[in-house]
């Protein structure tokens, strides 16, 4: 028993196809549950006053918009290495997930930046990375949407998610230099996670899980989704031979 | 290697990339007012960007003729390593364009009104930072070779790869122009551009040969 076996699309499908509705049903209560007790059932910030709850929508979506870069990174090594094809397609299928995390976190986070900061947006090192991560996104999916011959697809992508990973962390470094540069040191700190509260943080805690979970059982549901369209092809193809 | 470049040079349009650089260079005051205070601060900026554009706009020809006829299948089975062939490629793609732009910078910053120190500094800060565009380009440019329409989707692949370059190299600039210490992008720029050289020609040939499967 080991995770290769999962390799096979078959057994991939058979697994997911058993595990995938009560993860949803698990996800699905625990974002429910963090964003209702978040909302609701948590104090007003003395400084912020509601503004604050956005964070239960900002971090978590934050958090799994790295991850699922990372998550694909993994996906494109394993796809690039053993060339197991459900990997590749996981990764593909994480991408537009983690499109949509990214946008969250940087619309949430214009929502919020707009009463606290004074403004929907500043080029601070945080925003200004996840904006280029979103422009990385973009010309990932762009890249996969555009070559036919799946396998081809497969191995550049895995490549541009590569090198692209690379630049993804010098630009982050990079912006962090280059704001320093302009703001000397007045920065605006995002870091909310050190002086969160607890009443905060427990449904913080929930939300966390509950992405983290979603966003497994999105990419799960995708991947499977992709496996079954390829097998539809396949047969297609199949058809239209024996027709001819 | 050598009539590799010398073909190339003759059939690139070398004059193209630094005739885009100067339309951009003087577009910008038509877009932003004559006033040249504002000028001065956004100049270091404003050429790095042109440079950027420029060697963009070149990439699509730095592997698709190649492609056309034939000759891109012909250098993947020569005795020669893929990736040597890519290196030379892009540093031909360097010599006519980044060269000619790292030359006609400073003359386009009279044009900029660029303060008095920053001449110097954004012609080293391009003449480090330029190699490296080339290099990623090549690899965007080894990505996209086989598409119908890949010179946009290239674009979309290669700028947020440009992004650690250009702000380095414009914080050279910038920070040259107002006479502050330029040690630190200064070198965070050659790494970059060492960096790309020794490691982006096998990204770039393992794309291509994927692409010429």
């Amino acid at each position: 028993m080991s995770i290769w076996e999962y390799a096979n699309p078959k057994k991939f499908l058979r697994t997911t196809e058993r595990i995938l509705p009560p993860l949803w049903l698990v996800s699905g209560v625990l974002i429910l549950g963090g964003l209702i007790w978040g909302f609701f059932f948590t104090p007003d910030d003395y400084r912020q006053g509601s503004t604050v709850k956005i964070i239960y929508l900002h971090v978590p979506a934050a958090l799994m918009a790295i991850n699922a870069w990372f998550m694909m990174l993994v996906a494109s090594l394993i796809w690039v290495i053993r060339r197991h094809h459900v990997s590749a397609l996981a990764a593909k299928a994480a991408a537009p997930v983690g499109v949509v995390m990214t946008l969250i976190a940087l619309i949430t986070g214009a929502i919020w930046g707009q009463p606290m900061w004074g403004t929907w947006w500043a080029w601070d090192p945080r925003l200004t990375s996840f904006l280029v991560l979103f422009l990385f996104y973009l010309g990932y999916i762009a890249l996969w949407e555009a070559i036919d011959n799946p396998d081809t697809a497969a191995d550049l992508t895995s490549i541009l998610c590569l090198v692209g990973s690379v630049f993804a962390v010098l630009s982050r470094y990079a912006v962090n230099f280059w704001n320093q540069g302009l703001h000397q040191g007045a920065s605006l700190s995002l870091d909310k996670q050190e002086n969160v509260a607890d009443v905060f943080a427990y449904p913080l805690y929930a939300c966390m899980a509950g992405f983290i979970l979603f966003f497994l059982v999105l990419v799960l549901y995708r991947t499977g989704t992709e496996i079954r369209l390829r097998r539809m092809k396949a047969l297609l193809a199949r058809e239209r031979m024996s027709d001819a | 290697m050598r009539d590799l470049r010398l073909a190339f040079r003759a059939g690139g349009g070398f004059g193209l990339g630094l005739a885009f650089f100067l339309i951009v260079t003087v577009m910008v005051p038509f877009s932003v007012g004559p006033n040249s205070a504002t000028l001065a601060t956004i100049a270091p900026g404003v050429l790095w960007l042109g440079a950027l554009l420029a060697c963009l706009l070149s990439l699509d020809r730095l592997l698709a003729l190649d492609w056309e006829d034939g000759s891109l299948d012909l250098l993947a089975t020569a005795p020669l390593p893929l990736e040597g062939v890519l290196s030379i490629k892009a540093l031909a793609h360097w010599l006519t364009t980044g060269l000619p732009l790292v030359l006609a910078a400073p003359v386009l910053g009279v044009l900029l009104n660029l303060p008095a120190g920053g001449y110097l500094w954004i012609t080293l800060s391009l003449l480090i930072g330029t190699p490296a565009l080339s290099v990623i380009g090549c690899f965007g440019a080894a990505l996209t070779v086989g598409l119908k329409r890949g010179g946009l989707l290239m674009s979309l692949l290669v700028m947020p790869l440009y992004v650690p370059t250009l702000i380095f190299g414009a914080e050279v600039a910038r920070r040259g122009a107002q006479g502050m210490a330029v040690e630190t992008p200064l070198l965070m720029l050659g790494g970059i551009t060492l960096g790309s050289i020794a490691l982006l020609p096998f990204a770039s040939a393992a794309v291509l040969r994927v692409n010429l499967r």
